[in-house]
């Protein structure tokens, strides 16, 4: 496994000196770029090795696990990995979330970011994602997502593990008085054979966190993994089967006041007229507050409990500014349509496309215009922060995927530095993307100046939450192609048009700053899918729509998965191909690919006669380093139609966790579904008409089909896991349901055109 | 008014028309049952009153009558519900919720049907979103806390 010294020579290949090592834990000791955020707050018997490791005297052993716990069971596999080279076991240790600091930036979640297919490894490529983890640690992006935790952990944690489980062997050697060759580990116990003599990690952390840190820092290899590599208990379990208050809207505080907020319905538009007297009157209610920032505009209500706060909100009587953007859906979709027009900036261009379609005979063409709507992620805790303002200090409680962001964001607007604000980050009920953003904190640290010192809940309603999001943009797709004498496609042409989900999250987050170049997530999961076709395009066109959109579990690929693969299933049925036999050709120089849907395909028992009234689809996406193929059987039944069972096969070339792999796999499929099946965000009047889960619904138990997964290891690199299963799943349904009905839904969500049993 | 909630009496001062779980959760710092939409449409603030699955969400505190049980009342002497168990044992939760509401609602099914069919969890679980898609292994939990509980475990 890799050593520093492995790494540096690495390192030295790709001609980006400081970046790998910069992931590491050898390198944080020599280089020290930031200092140990624990070291501020240990308890008194504690000694902290790194970032990630603290033991006390007592022989307690902390873990951090910087990452946001949404479900995606990340504490406990970044635990899994520390605990590995410390020689402990999972029932040993105490899992922390710990503080916000730069120490704990994710360099892997935008290691992807450049215009680069994730199996093109060619020097500019390497250079591209060397250089974008560079960005990483130069913006210290302490987050989560992109599918990017395990990946950026996989290294740096396992060395922080091992760097303190040797410096504790040296601290044990001097006490022994033997060389530290032959002491052992296990158990948290560090052991002499010979002599028999042991002594606790806890015996000897003070002074072994003292000594100076290992030059050479060995792992262990795969084969000696005992907890890596197999499925784990879950250190989140007990708390969330019993109702543990570890969710932000469970922080409860001394003399704590409760609220919410009214934000106006319009983006970005500003009260023209507000008559709040109403609401002021209502008991229970202590004051109402304007808002203002870069989210929006609106009101802040503070009062004795939860319950007041709502009431009030809805009193407030106010008439909001028209909006800058189209007014309605239909509106929205032509200035869609109407952005395809441009020639927009080609991620992909393979061969000659213009050319291939300027002699293509009529019969020997394929086209189509695919659409699907805005989406909110709707997770099951709405938005909400807890802070507290006193003596110049902000703290602030919240669920979110971004600690140094929320840290940064609140100093600037309490106007105070960001040294005298602590963010206690407590696990997410829900993320999916959605607390990235950081407007629930914001409207939770402005209240907070409002109320004397007291800390104050602010709870948004579930119909706020609905109505202020920020959603998975809108798209537009027009799709073409030239099929050659065996039915394949020789030349396929790609135009999507939606709006730019950077330029829209920089407006929120750091207005100062232009959005320049592409936005490569508009055509993220169609332009670098592995299929080699002679002439082959796919551009992206940023609409000028400026509704709110921001990262939704999958991202672009949530869109473009269906747009690529709906349209390829329409292609095998134009040309007569198999769909199953058309994607294998089409990869066949990828053979990671070609695995993943010989397997999908294997265990569906693809090919094999249905009884009738059944049908299947299949779709594959690579998405996240993750090669995902799903099948999806659906039956006609007389409510409609019921999706009876999804077969999915990924390769994430290490698996962490196989357990939690295959939750992820499963739970975003479920989340792909849902959308698919029924869900839109839609607008009248400049304001989402849904509101709530009875217009907002998502997949209930009563349909959820069966699932069967196959987790394989065959790419050389490890790929993500809590996204990668979405993508497939919307065109998989979308092709099940052509193959049951004949009909070509090319919009979602599906419910416009079928029922759904 | 005086409600009793997990065995414990609680005095409040609450105005009637607030919904029990807005009672529970910022009047006697009962925070297992969640709030998820507050139109009883996705069953995270789930309770029983008198054994029964309610929503509190939706429920005015001032038309309880009987006994209010949450997530934190139905451990057994310091043991996990019967439910509860089978929940860890099957690894259900993901991000956790939707979870308390959930078991409420199981550990209100296998009260009633000892040992449930696939279409007895539909009925009884189908008002309860998840957005992780735990489904499958909330069915999964559900059978083994029926063996469980049989077992008297």
């Amino acid at each position: 496994m890799a050593s520093v010294g492995k790494i540096a020579r690495r390192t030295f290949l790709i001609g980006a000196a400081a970046i790998a090592g910069g992931v590491a834990v050898g390198y944080y000791y020599y280089r020290k770029p930031f200092a140990n955020p624990l070291e501020g707050d240990l308890a008194a018997g504690e000694a902290t090795f790194n970032p990630y490791v603290k033991i006390g005297a007592d022989n307690s052993i902390t873990i951090v696990a910087p990452r946001a716990e949404m479900g995606q069971g990340i504490s406990t596999t970044l635990a899994a990995m520390v605990a590995e080279e410390l020689d402990v076991g999972l029932d040993q240790i105490k899992v922390e979330h710990g503080p916000a600091s730069y120490a704990y930036y994710n360099s892997a979640i935008l290691e992807e970011g450049g215009p680069f297919a994730f199996f093109d490894e060619s020097m500019t490529a390497e250079a591209v994602r060397a250089g974008m983890g560079v960005a990483g640690k130069f913006l210290a992006l302490q987050a989560t997502g992109g599918s990017a935790s395990t990946r950026d952990g996989f290294d740096k944690m396992r060395q922080a593990g091992a760097a303190a489980r040797q410096m504790l062997i040296a601290a044990a050697a001097q006490r022994l008085g033997v060389a530290a060759g032959n002491l052992e580990t296990a158990n948290g116990r560090i052991l002499h054979k010979a002599s028999g003599k042991s002594l606790a990690y806890g015996d000897v952390a003070a002074s072994a966190a003292a000594t100076p840190p290992p030059s050479d820092i060995r792992l262990k290899d795969r084969d000696d993994w005992k907890l890596l590599g197999k499925p784990q208990k879950r250190i989140d379990m007990l708390a969330k089967v019993t109702g543990a208050p570890i969710f932000g809207i469970d922080v409860t505080l001394p003399d704590m006041l409760f609220g919410t907020v009214k934000m106006s319905p319009r983006f970005w538009a500003k009260p023209v007229k507000a008559d709040l007297s109403k609401a002021e009157k209502m008991p229970g209610v202590v004051k109402i507050v304007p808002i203002e920032t870069n989210y929006g505009h609106g009101f802040g209500v503070i009062a004795e409990n939860t319950w007041a706060a709502f009431k009030a909100a809805e009193a407030i009587e106010a008439e909001w500014a028209d909006p800058e953007y189209p007014l309605d859906s239909a509106a929205i979709s032509d200035a869609l349509k109407q952005a395809l027009g441009a020639k927009g900036s080609a991620m992909r261009d393979d061969g000659d496309v213009d050319t291939a379609f300027a002699d293509a005979p009529r019969e020997r063409v394929v086209e189509a215009d695919y659409a699907v709507p805005y989406l909110a992620h709707a997770t099951m805790e709405p938005m909400n922060a807890t802070a507290r303002l006193k003596g110049g200090v902000l703290d602030i409680w919240c669920g979110n995927q971004a600690p140094t962001l929320v840290r940064q964001l609140c100093a600037n607007l309490v106007g105070i530095e960001q040294n005298r604000v602590n963010v206690h980050t407590t696990f997410l009920g829900g993320g999916f993307g959605r607390r990235v953003e950081v407007d629930y904190a914001l409207y939770a640290a402005l209240m907070a100046k409002e109320t004397g010192g007291r800390p104050i809940k602010v709870i948004w309603t579930r119909e706020e939450d609905m109505r202020h999001d920020a959603y998975r943009p809108a798209a537009v797709g027009r799709f073409q192609a030239r099929l050659g004498d065996d039915g394949l496609p020789v030349a396929v042409d790609m135009k999507i048009s939606s709006p730019s989900m950077i330029a829209s999250t920089l407006r929120r987050l750091f207005p100062s700053i232009p959005a320049l170049g592409t936005d490569k997530s508009i055509v993220d999961g169609a332009y670098n899918q592995p299929y080699t076709i002679p002439d082959y395009r796919v551009a992206g066109i940023a609409a000028p729509v400026t509704i709110p959109v921001g990262s939704w579990r999958s991202v672009g690929s949530s869109i473009n998965g269906f747009f690529h693969e709906g349209f390829l299933d329409e292609i095998a049925v134009a040309g007569k191909t198999d769909p199953v036999v058309l994607r294998k050709t089409l990869m066949a120089a990828y053979p990671s690919a070609v695995k993943v849907v010989e397997k999908v395909a294997e265990m569906a028992k693809w090919g094999e006669a249905l009884p009738a009234g059944k049908a299947r689809g299949m779709a594959f996406t690579l998405s996240f380093g993750s090669w995902v193929g799903e099948i999806v059987q659906v039956a006609d039944m007389p409510a409609g139609i019921r999706i009876e069972k999804v077969w999915i096969a990924a390769d994430v070339g290490t698996a962490l966790d196989p357990g939690i792999v295959e939750a992820q796999l499963i739970s975003a499929a479920i989340y792909g579904l849902s959308a698919a099946m029924g869900q839109e965000i839609t607008f009248a009047d400049g304001m989402v008409e849904q509101s709530n889960f009875h217009d907002f619904d998502a997949m209930r138990i009563f349909q959820c089909p069966a699932f069967e997964v196959a987790i394989l290891e065959n790419f050389h690199k490890m790929g993500g896991v809590g996204e990668v299963g979405t993508p497939p799943a919307a065109p998989a349904l979308a092709n099940a349901v052509f193959a049951l009905t004949g009909k070509r839904i090319r919009t979602l969500p599906l419910s416009k055109e079928v029922a759904f049993a | 008014m005086r409600l009793t909630v997990d065995g414990q009496s609680f005095d409040i001062n609450a105005d009637p028309e607030m919904p029990l779980l807005w009672a529970l959760r910022d009047l006697m710092g009962k925070t297992g049952p969640k709030f998820g939409c507050g139109i009883a449409a996705c069953g995270a603030c789930t309770v029983h009153i008198g054994g029964q699955p309610v929503r509190s969400c939706s429920l005015p505190v001032g038309q309880v009558s009987g006994a209010v049980t949450t997530i934190e009342g139905i451990g057994i002497e310091g043991k996990l519900h019967p439910v509860q168990q089978a929940w860890l044992e099957e690894q259900v939760a993901q991000c956790g919720y939707c979870q308390a509401g959930q078991i409420m609602s199981a550990v209100a099914l296998l009260d009633e049907v000892a040992d449930p069919s696939d279409a007895d969890i539909d009925n009884a679980m189908g008002g309860n979103l998840c957005r992780c898609g735990t489904y499958p292994k909330i069915r999964a939990a559900i059978k083994k806390a029926a063996v469980l509980k049989t077992a008297g475990l």
